[in-house]
Protein backbone atom coordinates (compact mmCIF):
# COMPACT_ATOMS: atom_id res chain seq x y z
CA UNK A 1 0.00 0.00 0.00
CA UNK A 2 2.82 2.49 1.09
CA UNK A 3 4.74 1.74 -2.05
CA UNK A 4 1.42 2.30 -3.89
CA UNK A 5 1.18 5.88 -2.35
CA UNK A 6 4.52 6.88 -3.30
CA UNK A 7 4.10 5.76 -6.75
CA UNK A 8 0.99 7.62 -7.16
CA UNK A 9 2.65 10.66 -5.68
CA UNK A 10 5.62 10.59 -7.64
CA UNK A 11 3.10 10.78 -10.77
CA UNK A 12 1.67 13.99 -9.46
CA UNK A 13 4.46 15.13 -8.88
CA UNK A 14 5.39 14.53 -12.38
CA UNK A 15 2.00 16.22 -14.02
CA UNK A 16 2.10 19.03 -11.68
CA UNK A 17 5.52 19.10 -13.29
CA UNK A 18 4.44 19.45 -16.90
CA UNK A 19 1.40 21.10 -16.39
CA UNK A 20 3.87 24.15 -14.56
CA UNK A 21 6.00 23.57 -18.05
CA UNK A 22 3.64 23.73 -20.44
CA UNK A 23 1.65 27.53 -18.87
CA UNK A 24 5.85 28.33 -18.65
CA UNK A 25 5.53 27.44 -22.65
CA UNK A 26 2.36 29.09 -23.43
CA UNK A 27 3.62 32.18 -21.54
CA UNK A 28 7.01 32.54 -23.61
CA UNK A 29 4.59 32.49 -26.48
CA UNK A 30 1.88 35.09 -25.80
CA UNK A 31 5.14 37.18 -24.81
CA UNK A 32 6.78 36.33 -28.13
CA UNK A 33 4.10 36.91 -30.30
CA UNK A 34 3.55 40.27 -28.92
CA UNK A 35 6.93 41.29 -28.84
CA UNK A 36 7.09 40.57 -32.67
CA UNK A 37 4.03 42.44 -33.45
CA UNK A 38 5.50 45.47 -31.36
CA UNK A 39 8.97 45.75 -31.67
CA UNK A 40 9.03 47.72 -35.12
CA UNK A 41 6.93 49.95 -33.75
CA UNK A 42 8.00 50.47 -30.50
CA UNK A 43 11.66 51.02 -32.16
CA UNK A 44 9.60 53.47 -34.34
CA UNK A 45 8.47 55.12 -31.70
CA UNK A 46 11.56 55.90 -29.50
CA UNK A 47 13.42 57.23 -32.43
CA UNK A 48 10.72 59.71 -33.64
CA UNK A 49 10.88 60.90 -30.16
CA UNK A 50 14.20 61.29 -29.92
CA UNK A 51 14.53 62.82 -33.36
CA UNK A 52 11.88 65.03 -31.95
CA UNK A 53 13.83 66.23 -29.14
CA UNK A 54 16.57 66.65 -31.03
CA UNK A 55 15.03 69.10 -33.47
CA UNK A 56 13.58 70.94 -30.87
CA UNK A 57 17.51 71.82 -30.24
CA UNK A 58 18.92 71.96 -33.50
CA UNK A 59 15.78 72.86 -35.72
CA UNK A 60 15.76 71.36 -39.17
CA UNK A 61 16.49 74.51 -41.14
CA UNK A 62 19.88 74.52 -39.37
CA UNK A 63 21.11 71.14 -41.00
CA UNK A 64 20.75 68.92 -43.65
CA UNK A 65 22.04 65.72 -42.59
CA UNK A 66 20.54 62.77 -40.64
CA UNK A 67 20.84 63.50 -37.22
CA UNK A 68 20.59 60.04 -35.87
CA UNK A 69 23.09 58.09 -38.15
CA UNK A 70 25.70 60.64 -37.80
CA UNK A 71 26.89 59.65 -33.69
CA UNK A 72 30.24 59.36 -32.06
CA UNK A 73 29.72 57.10 -29.42
CA UNK A 74 32.49 57.71 -26.60
CA UNK A 75 32.88 55.67 -23.46
CA UNK A 76 34.68 55.60 -19.96
CA UNK A 77 34.95 59.62 -20.14
CA UNK A 78 35.42 61.14 -16.54
CA UNK A 79 33.42 63.88 -17.02
CA UNK A 80 30.42 62.02 -17.80
CA UNK A 81 30.68 59.29 -15.49
CA UNK A 82 32.51 56.23 -15.02
CA UNK A 83 31.32 53.58 -17.20
CA UNK A 84 28.59 55.65 -19.13
CA UNK A 85 28.10 55.60 -22.68
CA UNK A 86 27.63 58.90 -24.38
CA UNK A 87 26.01 59.40 -27.62
CA UNK A 88 26.92 62.71 -29.71
CA UNK A 89 24.60 63.56 -31.98
CA UNK A 90 25.95 66.16 -34.79
CA UNK A 91 24.44 68.26 -37.28
CA UNK A 92 25.97 69.64 -40.58
CA UNK A 93 25.05 71.72 -43.08
CA UNK A 94 26.63 70.84 -46.59
CA UNK A 95 28.64 68.24 -44.91
CA UNK A 96 29.61 71.33 -42.60
CA UNK A 97 29.34 70.89 -39.42
CA UNK A 98 26.90 72.79 -37.36
CA UNK A 99 26.52 71.66 -33.77
CA UNK A 100 26.84 68.98 -31.48
CA UNK A 101 24.41 67.08 -29.32
CA UNK A 102 25.30 65.56 -26.32
CA UNK A 103 23.57 63.29 -23.89
CA UNK A 104 24.82 63.44 -20.68
CA UNK A 105 23.51 62.00 -17.66
CA UNK A 106 23.21 64.89 -14.18
CA UNK A 107 23.91 61.65 -11.66
CA UNK A 108 23.28 63.72 -8.23
CA UNK A 109 19.95 65.31 -9.16
CA UNK A 110 17.46 65.36 -6.05
CA UNK A 111 15.41 61.60 -6.83
CA UNK A 112 18.29 59.82 -8.90
CA UNK A 113 20.16 60.72 -12.30
CA UNK A 114 18.67 63.83 -14.74
CA UNK A 115 19.25 62.92 -18.49
CA UNK A 116 20.09 65.68 -20.88
CA UNK A 117 20.21 66.78 -24.03
CA UNK A 118 23.02 69.70 -24.30
CA UNK A 119 23.33 71.25 -27.61
CA UNK A 120 26.74 73.18 -28.45
CA UNK A 121 27.34 74.99 -31.56
CA UNK A 122 30.53 74.95 -33.30
CA UNK A 123 31.99 77.75 -31.84
CA UNK A 124 31.66 76.28 -28.22
CA UNK A 125 28.26 78.15 -27.19
CA UNK A 126 25.11 76.00 -26.31
CA UNK A 127 22.08 75.72 -28.25
CA UNK A 128 19.84 74.90 -25.64
CA UNK A 129 19.73 72.33 -23.14
CA UNK A 130 16.53 69.99 -22.16
CA UNK A 131 15.90 66.89 -19.33
CA UNK A 132 14.68 64.01 -21.33
CA UNK A 133 13.82 62.09 -18.28
CA UNK A 134 14.14 62.90 -14.09
CA UNK A 135 12.49 62.49 -11.45
CA UNK A 136 12.69 65.64 -9.39
CA UNK A 137 9.74 66.30 -7.07
CA UNK A 138 6.89 67.92 -8.80
CA UNK A 139 6.29 71.28 -7.98
CA UNK A 140 9.72 72.19 -7.16
CA UNK A 141 12.62 70.44 -8.90
CA UNK A 142 10.17 69.84 -12.27
CA UNK A 143 11.07 72.97 -13.17
CA UNK A 144 13.92 72.31 -15.40
CA UNK A 145 10.91 70.75 -17.33
CA UNK A 146 10.25 73.57 -20.65
CA UNK A 147 6.69 73.26 -19.93
CA UNK A 148 6.79 73.94 -16.19
CA UNK A 149 9.49 76.82 -16.28
CA UNK A 150 11.69 78.77 -19.06
CA UNK A 151 14.55 77.87 -16.53
CA UNK A 152 16.48 75.68 -19.13
CA UNK A 153 16.16 78.50 -21.70
CA UNK A 154 18.63 80.99 -19.35
CA UNK A 155 21.50 78.32 -20.72
CA UNK A 156 21.24 79.42 -24.50
CA UNK A 157 24.01 81.55 -25.88
CA UNK A 158 26.16 80.98 -22.48
CA UNK A 159 29.64 79.77 -23.13
CA UNK A 160 32.73 78.90 -21.67
CA UNK A 161 34.08 82.05 -23.10
CA UNK A 162 31.29 84.54 -22.37
CA UNK A 163 30.77 83.41 -18.74
CA UNK A 164 33.99 82.00 -16.34
CA UNK A 165 33.19 78.31 -15.09
CA UNK A 166 33.87 79.45 -11.66
CA UNK A 167 30.35 81.08 -12.85
CA UNK A 168 28.93 78.12 -13.94
CA UNK A 169 27.11 77.44 -10.13
CA UNK A 170 23.66 78.79 -8.79
CA UNK A 171 23.49 81.87 -7.06
CA UNK A 172 23.37 80.44 -4.04
CA UNK A 173 27.02 78.98 -4.84
CA UNK A 174 27.94 82.23 -6.26
CA UNK A 175 27.02 81.79 -9.84
CA UNK A 176 25.46 82.95 -12.20
CA UNK A 177 22.14 80.72 -12.99
CA UNK A 178 18.85 80.64 -10.71
CA UNK A 179 17.94 78.11 -8.48
CA UNK A 180 14.43 77.44 -7.75
CA UNK A 181 12.43 78.18 -4.60
CA UNK A 182 13.07 75.22 -2.17
CA UNK A 183 14.86 73.02 -4.96
CA UNK A 184 18.64 73.92 -5.26
CA UNK A 185 20.34 70.30 -5.66
CA UNK A 186 17.95 69.89 -8.96
CA UNK A 187 19.52 73.03 -11.05
CA UNK A 188 22.80 72.55 -9.08
CA UNK A 189 23.02 68.95 -10.79
CA UNK A 190 22.20 70.05 -14.27
CA UNK A 191 24.14 73.45 -14.42
CA UNK A 192 27.48 71.13 -13.00
CA UNK A 193 26.81 68.31 -15.97
CA UNK A 194 26.54 71.24 -18.67
CA UNK A 195 29.07 72.90 -17.29
CA UNK A 196 31.19 69.46 -17.89
CA UNK A 197 29.86 68.60 -21.15
CA UNK A 198 31.25 72.11 -22.25
CA UNK A 199 34.84 71.94 -20.78
CA UNK A 200 34.64 68.11 -22.58
CA UNK A 201 33.85 70.00 -25.63
CA UNK A 202 36.17 72.36 -25.39
CA UNK A 203 39.04 70.00 -24.59
CA UNK A 204 38.12 67.36 -27.42
CA UNK A 205 37.15 69.48 -30.22
CA UNK A 206 39.69 68.98 -32.50
CA UNK A 207 38.16 65.14 -32.56
CA UNK A 208 34.57 65.59 -31.92
CA UNK A 209 34.60 68.02 -35.02
CA UNK A 210 36.31 65.98 -37.08
CA UNK A 211 34.99 64.24 -40.14
CA UNK B 1 -23.86 31.84 -7.91
CA UNK B 2 -23.91 35.60 -8.23
CA UNK B 3 -25.70 37.71 -10.13
CA UNK B 4 -23.97 39.41 -12.55
CA UNK B 5 -25.69 42.81 -11.50
CA UNK B 6 -24.93 41.48 -7.65
CA UNK B 7 -20.82 40.97 -9.09
CA UNK B 8 -20.53 44.68 -10.37
CA UNK B 9 -21.77 46.20 -7.17
CA UNK B 10 -19.38 43.96 -5.61
CA UNK B 11 -16.78 45.46 -7.71
CA UNK B 12 -17.58 49.27 -7.60
CA UNK B 13 -18.66 49.85 -4.39
CA UNK B 14 -18.83 46.68 -1.59
CA UNK B 15 -15.49 45.14 -2.56
CA UNK B 16 -14.10 47.89 -4.09
CA UNK B 17 -10.14 46.62 -4.40
CA UNK B 18 -9.18 50.45 -3.75
CA UNK B 19 -11.37 51.49 -0.87
CA UNK B 20 -12.73 48.31 0.35
CA UNK B 21 -9.91 45.86 -0.13
CA UNK B 22 -7.37 48.33 0.32
CA UNK B 23 -5.72 46.46 -2.30
CA UNK B 24 -2.62 47.59 -5.01
CA UNK B 25 -1.96 50.61 -3.25
CA UNK B 26 1.66 51.34 -4.52
CA UNK B 27 -0.10 51.92 -7.77
CA UNK B 28 -2.75 53.82 -6.73
CA UNK B 29 -1.18 56.51 -4.87
CA UNK B 30 1.68 56.40 -7.12
CA UNK B 31 -0.40 57.67 -10.32
CA UNK B 32 -3.11 59.38 -9.06
CA UNK B 33 -1.75 63.00 -9.41
CA UNK B 34 -4.12 63.44 -12.36
CA UNK B 35 -6.80 62.15 -13.98
CA UNK B 36 -5.25 60.76 -17.40
CA UNK B 37 -2.61 59.01 -15.12
CA UNK B 38 -4.90 57.68 -13.43
CA UNK B 39 -7.47 56.37 -16.32
CA UNK B 40 -4.56 54.96 -17.86
CA UNK B 41 -3.49 52.79 -15.31
CA UNK B 42 -6.70 52.35 -14.43
CA UNK B 43 -7.22 50.54 -17.80
CA UNK B 44 -4.33 48.77 -18.29
CA UNK B 45 -4.99 47.25 -14.59
CA UNK B 46 -8.86 46.29 -15.71
CA UNK B 47 -7.64 44.52 -19.26
CA UNK B 48 -5.02 42.56 -16.91
CA UNK B 49 -8.30 41.95 -14.52
CA UNK B 50 -10.24 40.74 -17.14
CA UNK B 51 -7.94 38.23 -18.88
CA UNK B 52 -6.62 37.25 -16.20
CA UNK B 53 -10.03 36.15 -14.21
CA UNK B 54 -11.00 34.72 -17.94
CA UNK B 55 -8.20 32.39 -18.17
CA UNK B 56 -7.68 31.16 -14.66
CA UNK B 57 -11.40 30.13 -14.81
CA UNK B 58 -10.52 28.25 -18.15
CA UNK B 59 -8.27 26.49 -16.90
CA UNK B 60 -9.94 25.93 -13.17
CA UNK B 61 -10.31 22.31 -13.43
CA UNK B 62 -6.97 21.38 -15.26
CA UNK B 63 -4.76 22.78 -12.69
CA UNK B 64 -3.82 20.98 -9.65
CA UNK B 65 -3.95 22.77 -5.93
CA UNK B 66 -0.36 22.70 -5.17
CA UNK B 67 0.42 24.72 -8.50
CA UNK B 68 -2.02 26.91 -8.83
CA UNK B 69 -0.54 29.78 -7.99
CA UNK B 70 2.82 29.37 -10.06
CA UNK B 71 0.50 28.84 -12.67
CA UNK B 72 -1.68 32.06 -12.07
CA UNK B 73 1.52 33.79 -11.16
CA UNK B 74 2.80 32.96 -15.34
CA UNK B 75 -0.57 33.72 -16.33
CA UNK B 76 -0.45 37.46 -15.04
CA UNK B 77 2.97 37.95 -15.80
CA UNK B 78 2.33 36.97 -19.22
CA UNK B 79 -0.49 39.11 -19.88
CA UNK B 80 1.36 42.39 -17.87
CA UNK B 81 4.56 42.10 -20.16
CA UNK B 82 1.99 41.98 -23.44
CA UNK B 83 0.39 44.51 -22.04
CA UNK B 84 3.38 46.32 -21.26
CA UNK B 85 4.52 46.25 -24.72
CA UNK B 86 1.31 46.85 -26.60
CA UNK B 87 1.06 50.31 -25.24
CA UNK B 88 5.05 51.08 -25.68
CA UNK B 89 3.67 50.69 -29.24
CA UNK B 90 0.44 52.55 -29.36
CA UNK B 91 0.31 55.04 -26.26
CA UNK B 92 3.95 55.74 -26.26
CA UNK B 93 4.31 59.10 -24.51
CA UNK B 94 1.77 57.74 -21.61
CA UNK B 95 4.00 54.58 -21.51
CA UNK B 96 6.82 57.22 -20.28
CA UNK B 97 4.52 58.78 -18.14
CA UNK B 98 3.35 55.68 -16.46
CA UNK B 99 6.40 53.92 -16.66
CA UNK B 100 7.51 51.70 -13.95
CA UNK B 101 3.79 51.43 -12.86
CA UNK B 102 2.86 49.38 -15.78
CA UNK B 103 4.96 46.36 -15.08
CA UNK B 104 4.60 46.30 -11.28
CA UNK B 105 0.57 45.64 -12.14
CA UNK B 106 2.18 42.49 -11.77
CA UNK B 107 2.40 42.93 -8.03
CA UNK B 108 -1.34 44.76 -7.83
CA UNK B 109 -2.58 41.88 -5.30
CA UNK B 110 -5.52 42.37 -6.18
CA UNK B 111 -4.93 40.60 -9.56
CA UNK B 112 -4.30 37.37 -7.99
CA UNK B 113 -6.34 38.25 -5.08
CA UNK B 114 -8.94 37.66 -7.98
CA UNK B 115 -7.83 34.92 -9.43
CA UNK B 116 -7.24 32.67 -6.36
CA UNK B 117 -10.75 34.46 -4.27
CA UNK B 118 -12.86 34.19 -7.21
CA UNK B 119 -11.91 33.38 -10.72
CA UNK B 120 -10.36 29.74 -9.72
CA UNK B 121 -13.87 28.68 -8.53
CA UNK B 122 -16.37 30.26 -10.62
CA UNK B 123 -17.32 29.68 -14.15
CA UNK B 124 -15.90 31.87 -17.25
CA UNK B 125 -18.72 34.31 -17.68
CA UNK B 126 -18.95 35.34 -14.04
CA UNK B 127 -15.29 35.47 -13.76
CA UNK B 128 -14.44 37.76 -16.43
CA UNK B 129 -17.50 40.09 -14.86
CA UNK B 130 -15.89 40.10 -12.28
CA UNK B 131 -12.25 41.03 -13.30
CA UNK B 132 -14.37 43.72 -15.29
CA UNK B 133 -15.94 44.82 -12.21
CA UNK B 134 -13.06 45.08 -9.71
CA UNK B 135 -11.27 46.86 -12.70
CA UNK B 136 -13.74 49.63 -12.88
CA UNK B 137 -13.99 50.20 -9.38
CA UNK B 138 -10.13 50.04 -9.23
CA UNK B 139 -10.20 52.77 -12.12
CA UNK B 140 -12.74 54.95 -10.69
CA UNK B 141 -11.05 54.90 -7.60
CA UNK B 142 -7.81 55.96 -9.31
CA UNK B 143 -9.64 58.81 -11.30
CA UNK B 144 -11.57 60.03 -8.40
CA UNK B 145 -8.74 60.34 -5.91
CA UNK B 146 -6.58 61.60 -9.45
CA UNK B 147 -9.30 64.35 -9.76
CA UNK B 148 -8.92 65.25 -6.27
CA UNK B 149 -5.47 65.70 -6.38
CA UNK B 150 -5.10 67.53 -9.73
CA UNK B 151 -7.45 69.92 -9.14
CA UNK B 152 -6.25 70.71 -5.72
CA UNK B 153 -2.83 70.70 -6.81
CA UNK B 154 -2.21 72.27 -10.16
CA UNK B 155 -6.10 73.35 -10.46
CA UNK B 156 -6.73 71.72 -13.35
CA UNK B 157 -8.57 68.41 -15.36
CA UNK B 158 -7.51 66.24 -17.56
CA UNK B 159 -4.10 67.56 -18.04
CA UNK B 160 -2.03 66.11 -20.71
CA UNK B 161 -5.88 64.12 -22.25
CA UNK B 162 -3.68 64.24 -25.89
CA UNK B 163 -1.21 61.53 -24.47
CA UNK B 164 -4.23 58.80 -24.26
CA UNK B 165 -6.60 60.40 -26.87
CA UNK B 166 -4.55 62.27 -29.56
CA UNK B 167 -4.07 65.43 -30.40
CA UNK B 168 -7.63 66.36 -30.55
CA UNK B 169 -7.85 66.02 -26.85
CA UNK B 170 -5.36 68.81 -26.24
CA UNK B 171 -8.39 71.07 -24.90
CA UNK B 172 -10.38 68.87 -23.36
CA UNK B 173 -7.97 70.23 -20.09
CA UNK B 174 -10.28 72.16 -17.97
CA UNK B 175 -8.79 75.28 -16.28
CA UNK B 176 -10.78 75.36 -12.48
CA UNK B 177 -8.58 78.68 -11.99
CA UNK B 178 -6.76 80.25 -14.41
CA UNK B 179 -3.17 81.82 -12.46
CA UNK B 180 -3.47 79.04 -9.73
CA UNK B 181 0.08 78.80 -7.87
CA UNK B 182 -0.65 75.31 -7.13
CA UNK B 183 -0.66 73.34 -3.73
CA UNK B 184 2.08 71.03 -3.82
CA UNK B 185 0.52 68.79 -0.96
CA UNK B 186 -2.25 67.48 -3.07
CA UNK B 187 0.62 66.12 -6.08
CA UNK B 188 3.08 65.21 -3.46
CA UNK B 189 2.49 60.83 -1.91
CA UNK B 190 1.02 62.62 1.37
CA UNK B 191 -1.51 64.22 -0.48
CA UNK B 192 -2.01 61.02 -1.44
CA UNK B 193 -2.51 58.88 1.44
CA UNK B 194 -4.51 62.02 2.72
CA UNK B 195 -6.85 61.86 -0.33
CA UNK B 196 -7.23 58.23 0.12
CA UNK B 197 -8.41 58.80 3.82
CA UNK B 198 -10.93 61.28 3.08
CA UNK B 199 -12.85 59.21 0.37
CA UNK B 200 -12.69 56.08 2.25
CA UNK B 201 -14.18 58.50 5.07
CA UNK B 202 -16.55 59.50 2.87
CA UNK B 203 -17.89 55.84 1.68
CA UNK B 204 -17.98 54.63 5.33
CA UNK B 205 -20.27 57.59 6.34
CA UNK B 206 -22.35 56.69 3.12
CA UNK B 207 -22.72 53.00 3.95
CA UNK B 208 -23.86 54.14 7.40
CA UNK B 209 -26.56 56.09 6.05
CA UNK B 210 -27.61 53.44 3.53
CA UNK B 211 -27.56 50.96 6.47
CA UNK B 212 -29.67 52.74 8.72
CA UNK B 213 -33.44 51.86 7.96
CA UNK B 214 -35.00 54.25 5.75
CA UNK B 215 -36.84 57.69 8.17
CA UNK B 216 -40.57 57.18 9.00
CA UNK B 217 -42.20 59.34 10.71
CA UNK B 218 -42.72 57.41 13.96
CA UNK B 219 -44.86 58.91 16.60
CA UNK B 220 -43.13 58.48 19.75
CA UNK B 221 -45.08 59.02 22.61
CA UNK B 222 -43.66 62.03 24.05
CA UNK B 223 -44.23 62.67 27.38
CA UNK B 224 -43.95 66.04 28.32
CA UNK B 225 -41.30 67.02 30.73
CA UNK B 226 -42.32 68.73 34.09
CA UNK B 227 -40.53 72.01 34.70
Amino acid sequence: MGTNNMAESKISMIKAGLVLGLFSLVGIGLVSLTYSFTHNKIAENERIFLLKNLQELVPDSLHDNDLLADTIKISNVEAFGQGNEITIYRAKKSEELVALIATPTAPDGYNGSIKLLVAIKKNGELMGVRAVSHHETPGLGDAIDTNKSDWVFSFNGRSLSNLDSKFWRVKRDGGEFDQFTGATITPRAVVKAVLKTLQYYQANKAELTDG
Amino acid sequence: MDSYTQILKNGLWTNNQAFVALLGLCPLLAVSNTVINGLGLGIATTLTLILSNTIVSIIRHHVGNEIRLPVFVLIIASIVTAIELIMNAFFYELYLILGIFIPLIVTNCSIIGRAEAYASKNPVGASAIDGFAMGIGFTAALVILGAMREALGSGTLFSNAHLMFGETARDMTIHIISDYEGFLLAILPPGAFIGLGLIIALKNVIDKRLKEPTHQVVQLPITPKKA
